[in-house]
C-alpha cells in the first residue's frame, strides 16, 4: 500500500495543474495599456469623413471605448449588452470602427442600432494597432485624466457589465 | 473508385492551394524584407498563440509585419521595433519569453523536471545493485552438482 502514496501523489498534483490549465483562457493576455494615458489619435467620424474624434475630446470625462466591426461575430452578441447600457445613460461610449468600411458600419449601426455616441473610423486599423488590439471586440474603461483602467478583450457580457465595469465607472465618476 | 480517389486528392490539394492567404508583396527592398522576417520570427502572432507573427497569415499578423517593415523602413532599429510591439500587446508578444523572476520556471522548469527525473532513476538503481545477490560456496556448488547428476550415466565431478 505505502509504495502508491508517491506515484498516487504525483498524479494528483499532475491533475491540479491541469485541472488549473484548462480553467485558463489563453486569450486573456494581460494588457500592458492598465494605468497608462489612453494612446492619442485623430480620426474621422463614422458617419461623417468631416468631423474628427480625438480621445482628449472625451478628457474630465470616464468614458468608455468599443473596439467594433461590422465584420465581427462576437460583436453582435455583446450588442443587446451595449444599447441597453448606452440606454441608461451612465457614461457615453465612444466606438473604434476597426478594420471595416463605410457603408457596412453604417448599415449595420441602422439596422441593429447605434449604441455609441459617436464612432470614429479606423479603416486600415492603425489605431487598433496603437491600443494593442488583437481580438474584436474590445472594451476599453477610461478615466477622467485619459488613463486606461481596465480592458475587457471578447464581448461584453450582462456578469461582466454588471460585476466589473459598472463598479468601476462608478468608483471612477466619483473621484 | 482508386482513379476516382486520386482526382478527388489532387483536387482537394488545388483548393486549398487556392483558400491559402495570397502571397504577401515582397518590399522593393530585399535586405529590409529579410530584417522583417528575421525580426517578426521572434514575434508571436496574438491570434493563433503558437504561430510567430512570420509564420502566421492571420489578419492581424499580416497588418503587423506591414508595421513593422514600415518602421524598420523609418530608420528603427531592431530592439525598438521589439519595444514598440511589447508597449502595446505586453511581453506576451515575444515569442521567446524574457527572462525574469516569473518566467525563470518556465525557462529552467523542464530542465529541473529532468534533473530530478534522473536522480529518481540513479538512487532506483543504486539500491537495486545494492541488493545482495546470495552467492554460493564451493562446497553447496560441489553438493548441488552431486545431487543434480547423481542419476545419470556420466560421471559427475566429485567432490
Amino acid at each position: 500500500m505505502k509504495r502508491f502514496i508517491l506515484p498516487l501523489s504525483i498524479f494528483v498534483i499532475l491533475l491540479l495543474f491541469l485541472g488549473v490549465g484548462l480553467r485558463l483562457n489563453p486569450h486573456e493576455i494581460p494588457s500592458p495599456f492598465i494605468g497608462k494615458n489612453a494612446p492619442a489619435f485623430n480620426l474621422t467620424q463614422l458617419n461623417d469623413s468631416d468631423k474628427s474624434i480625438a480621445p482628449q475630446d472625451m478628457r474630465g470625462k470616464v468614458w468608455l471605448l468599443n473596439v467594433w466591426a461590422s465584420w465581427c461575430e462576437s460583436c453582435r452578441e455583446e450588442h443587446p449588452v451595449l444599447m441597453n447600457f448606452s440606454r441608461q445613460n451612465i457614461v457615453p461610449m465612444i466606438g473604434l470602427n476597426y478594420k471595416d468600411t463605410r457603408p457596412d458600419a453604417l448599415r449595420q449601426l441602422s439596422q441593429e442600432g447605434n449604441p455609441y455616441l459617436i464612432s470614429a473610423f479606423d479603416g486600415d486599423g492603425r489605431v487598433g494597432i496603437d491600443y494593442g488590439v488583437y481580438g474584436v471586440p474590445e472594451t476599453f474603461v477610461i478615466d477622467k485624466a485619459g488613463v486606461i483602467r481596465y480592458k475587457l478583450v471578447g464581448p461584453v457580457t450582462p456578469e461582466v457589465l454588471a460585476q466589473k465595469l459598472l463598479p468601476l465607472i462608478k468608483e471612477l465618476n466619483r473621484v | 473508385m482508386f482513379k476516382s480517389t486520386i482526382i478527388l486528392t489532387l483536387l482537394l490539394c488545388c483548393m486549398s492551394t487556392s483558400w491559402a492567404a495570397p502571397a504577401q508583396s515582397l518590399a522593393a527592398d530585399p535586405v529590409l524584407e529579410k530584417r522583417m522576417l528575421r525580426l517578426t520570427e521572434e514575434l508571436r502572432c496574438l491570434v493563433c498563440q503558437n504561430q510567430t507573427l512570420a509564420d502566421s497569415h492571420a489578419d492581424l499578423a499580416i497588418d503587423l509585419k506591414n508595421q513593422v517593415r514600415e518602421k524598420l523602413a523609418s530608420g528603427m532599429s531592431e530592439q525598438e521595433v521589439i519595444d514598440y510591439m511589447v508597449q502595446r500587446y505586453g511581453d506576451f508578444v515575444l515569442y521567446r519569453p524574457r527572462l525574469f523572476g516569473a518566467t525563470w520556471v518556465l525557462w529552467f522548469g523542464p530542465l529541473l523536471l529532468l534533473l530530478a527525473g534522473l536522480g529518481a532513476l540513479a538512487l532506483k538503481l543504486s539500491a537495486r545493485k545494492a541488493e545482495v545477490v546470495p552467492q554460493m560456496s564451493e562446497q553447496d556448488r560441489a553438493r548441488a552438482a552431486a545431487m543434480l547428476y547423481s542419476d545419470e550415466s556420466e560421471p559427475a565431478a566429485k567432490p
